[in-house]
């Protein structure tokens, strides 16, 4: 009897043992984690790994749609009002309870100078706490998509920002070094047992999280690894579970591999070409006087001159989606409406002459080489495909700080053909229509910011300004492709496609592939 | 002699000072460490006003100015990146770039001078042409090179060896130690054979030429004439006398050992001062990399003045010069 009364103890302590046994997973990816405060750096990877630790009042799902995070629901009275209702009996990792005073400091935190995220919350959008689990934010005009970047807009604890000198986030001209850069308290599913920037970081689960744990983890173990070759090396040789990105040359040798697989799956962002339209004479072009490219025949023929498909079988390795929109077709539902122009070389070349180029003409181009998967070879492609209708490309492809410094407002737009990516960051059309497709004329306005080459059309901007504003989804919709179909007439740009998501995976751990490449622990389970 | 090492003191200074004017000079090329500071839909006012806080806009001598000032403090400012002071990341990596160096020099010293003094006495054996060979492959081939074949051999296919990182580290007041721990000492492996393999030819090298050259000599003949073992005349004599310039040598290069692990850092994600340096290049992390070039002078000063000293020490005819210099 007693034996036996051992043996099922035994047995049940070892059943309830069973999920703390140790499953231990190592990640390494290109890009570092640098500082913790949440509202520091807007940049896909770090939002992912601190997305782990802290939690929005929204949440995105695996199809990138919108779910209740710290918000358990909401809705819009009026259009001008949002009313949150909070989820009750969350707690902050440091056991303080999470509630609407978090969310009221959040939001002053957030639009706070040094922070980079203000525009995650409007200006003069007012937080009024309704009570401890309600909160109201009133708004100057309507704006459906006010919630639309709130998943990676953390709530922090406004007690423990306070008691540890963490209040406003840490600028970048800081003399003192930022408590809430090497430490965090979140309401998410991990938490950071320690971190040494650029090094190591490891991350354990939350044993007080408020949701159902979809991971079987006991242990995040993430360092950066900026070599390519190193971080092949370290998945091949089974240290590290997950790698993220897998450069495309070694995506076969990975598959070939006993240990590791590489996850595919289109990315959110566009890959475009797009042309100098404003200024009267080209930086860098043998053509004196007058602005080739104000003609739209001239971006025609550029357009039908691109072999898309060559692209992507030789320079991507069949790994890219070639895109006729400016924005991803998981990003826009009509976006099927809209199809290439099939190359066509001879008609490139007629274009040209009808524009008074039968010879063609030199141009500059700008291109980053270290920025987007394998950029500096589509610029070199392009430059090949474009001398079939006589144009002289001189490619300047250089690092990345370089590029951006020359290319961006802070450097004057200096350029006259140039190559770039775009993910909304609000997941939506408008974010495309005003920042890369608005006209750049008005100086008090952030509109076409990152449209390097001005493309204007009034018309689109008329439509983006009505877009803003519509709540009606559907008409809506109707509108964004009404002035997705302006610019897509105008030859406004050339854009190329979607770049493949490459992840290399170890064949015992299984995870959830998200779109836009967030790395999501919470989503991961090891055998 | 007081003299003469307050002069040297004095243009070491002024070594130092060139270095950190060229420096600031050249980052106004790497780029603008805006756009590595915020996002790129960051709008333009806010970039301005982040240059304005940040002092760019000012002229390069007034930033260089500044920056002494507050290095004069041991101030070396907040990196832009990782908002930290950059005195504690450079602090913080230093044990492991220096670990690093010093097992690199220990083996290019321990294996460099067996195979220098093997090849110098067995002249045209099989082996020595074997070893001669290596050293050729040892100077030609580029360090990122040996690394990634070290690692294909040893960690990818074989899995003896960690293919990346530090292992487990140990903290012993400030210093951090890799050399106590079997994973960290199986992680120093190939990157110190990758960071000295370079100086071990070297050193193998220059141990052969002296000992050709000793072993001609009318003492060394003179203690074959005596009937000395091979082995007294060898290693008693001969080598002893080649070890004066190897010693020269190997110090100096030490300076650059340290300077240079950076690309071997880089291949094997070693989390030193190097790496951190690289990483700081590409996001024009500008606090860093000041720091960063103006420790390596300082490093590469400091050697050659103790050498130049040490010489001084040394050498009785250098020391009279002095005296009427």
């Amino acid at each position: 009897m007693f034996r036996k009364t051992v043996i099922l103890a035994a047995t049940a302590l070892a059943l309830t043992m069973a999920p703390a046994f140790a499953k231990t997973l190592r990640y390494a990816n290109q890009g570092d984690l640098k500082s913790l405060d949440p509202y520091t750096l807007n940049e896909t990877t770090t939002n992912a790994h601190l997305g782990n630790v802290y939690e929005g009042l929204t949440k995105r799902g695996k199809d990138l749609a919108i779910q209740p995070g710290l918000a358990e629901r909401w809705e819009t009275p009026e259009p001008t009002r949002w009313r949150f209702y909070l989820r009750k009996g969350v707690k902050f990792q440091n056991g303080e309870d999470f509630t609407a005073d978090d969310v009221l400091f959040s939001a002053d935190r957030v639009r706070a100078q040094g922070s980079n995220f203000q525009t995650r919350v409007p200006k003069d959008a007012k937080f009024v706490k309704v009570d401890d689990y309600t909160v109201d934010v009133v708004l100057s005009s309507p704006n459906p998509i006010l919630n639309s970047q709130w998943d990676t807009w953390y709530i922090m604890s406004k007690k423990w920002a306070e008691a540890n000198n963490a209040v406003a986030p840490t600028p970048a001209a800081a003399t003192t070094p930022s408590y809430a850069a090497l430490n965090a308290n979140g309401t998410g599913p991990f938490k950071i047992e320690s971190h040494q920037a650029g090094v190591k970081t490891v991350f354990k689960p939350n044993p007080g999280w408020w949701g159902k744990p979809e991971h079987n983890l006991t242990e995040v173990i993430f360092t950066p690894i900026n070599s390519d070759a190193t971080r092949v090396a370290a998945l091949l040789s089974g240290e590290v579970d997950i790698i993220e990105p897998v450069p495309l040359q070694d995506i076969q040798r990975v598959n070939a591999s006993a240990n590791a697989q590489v996850l595919t799956g289109p990315e959110l962002r566009t890959i475009f070409l797009g042309f100098d339209q404003t200024r009267d004479e080209l930086l860098e072009s043998n053509v004196k006087g007058k602005n080739p490219f104000k003609d739209p025949r001239v971006r025609e023929a550029f357009y039908k001159a691109i072999d898309i498909e060559a692209i992507k079988t030789r320079v991507m390795r069949g790994l890219s989606t070639p895109s006729a929109l400016m924005i991803a077709p998981e990003l826009f539902v009509y976006s099927k409406d809209f199809v290439r122009p099939k190359l066509d070389v001879d008609g490139a070349k007629k274009l040209l002459a009808d524009a008074g180029y039968p010879n063609g003409f030199e141009v500059g181009m700008d291109c980053p080489n270290d920025r987007y998967v394998n950029d500096g070879a589509i610029c070199q492609a392009a430059v090949g495909m474009l001398a079939r209708i006589g144009v002289k490309v001189n490619l300047n492809a250089q690092p990345k700080a370089q590029f951006f410094a020359k290319v961006l407002k802070s450097g004057d737009y200096k350029t006259s053909f140039y190559l770039l990516g775009w993910t909304p960051g609000t997941f939506d059309s408008h974010n495309v229509l005003f920042d890369i497709m608005g006209c750049r004329d008005n100086p008090n306005s952030n509109r076409g910011e990152s449209n390097l080459g001005n493309y204007c059309n009034k018309k689109l901007d008329a439509l983006t300004d009505q877009i803003l504003v519509e709540t009606d989804v559907e008409k809506r919709n109707q509108m964004i492709k009404e002035a997705f179909k302006i610019g897509f007439d105008d030859y406004g740009y050339i854009p190329l496609h979607q770049q493949s998501l490459a992840w290399g995976v170890a064949k015992n751990v299984k995870v959830a592939q998200r779109a836009d490449n967030s790395v999501l622990l919470y989503w991961i389970t090891k055998d | 002699m007081l003299a003469f090492i307050l002069r040297r003191i004095a243009q070491s200074v002024v070594v130092l000072l060139t270095v950190g004017l060229i420096a600031f000079a050249l980052f106004r090329l790497v780029g603008d460490p805006i756009n590595q500071i915020v996002s790129l839909d960051t709008p333009q006012e806010q970039r301005l006003k982040i240059r304005a806080e940040l002092g760019l806009d000012d002229p390069v001598i007034v930033q260089f100015g500044r920056y002494l000032a507050r290095a004069a403090h041991f101030d070396f400012g907040i990196s832009y990146q990782f908002r930290q002071p950059v005195s504690t990341l450079i602090g913080e990596r230093m044990p492991a770039t220096l670990e690093l160096s010093l097992v690199a020099a220990l083996f290019s010293l321990v294996v460099g001078i067996p195979m220098g003094v093997y090849t110098a006495l067995r002249r045209g054996s099989a082996l020595s042409s074997a070893f001669m060979a290596l050293s050729l492959a040892g100077v030609s081939l580029p360090t990122f090179l040996i690394a990634i074949l070290l690692r294909y051999v040893f960690s990818v296919q074989l899995g003896w060896l960690p293919s990346f990182g530090r292992g487990a580290v140990v903290q012993l007041g400030f210093w951090s130690t890799g050399l106590l721990t079997p994973s960290g000492l199986k992680a120093i492996i190939l990157p110190s054979i990758t960071l000295g393999l370079f100086q071990m030819t070297l050193i193998m090298r220059l141990v052969r030429a002296e000992m050709l050259e000793v072993l001609r000599t009318d003492y060394i003949k003179f203690a074959r004439a005596r009937g000395l073992s091979d082995r007294a005349i060898h290693f008693g004599h001969a080598l002893k006398n080649t070890l004066v310039p190897v010693i020269t040598i190997a110090g100096l290069q030490l300076g650059s050992l340290i300077a240079f692990a950076l690309i071997t850092e880089y291949v094997f994600q070693w989390p030193g001062m190097g790496a951190l340096f690289l990483g700081a290049v590409q996001n024009v992390d500008i606090p860093i990399m000041a720091a960063y070039l103006m420790l390596i002078a300082f490093i590469f000063v400091m050697v050659n003045l103790v050498v130049d000293i040490l010489y001084a020490v040394v050498d009785p005819r250098l020391r009279a010069h002095f005296q009427t210099a």
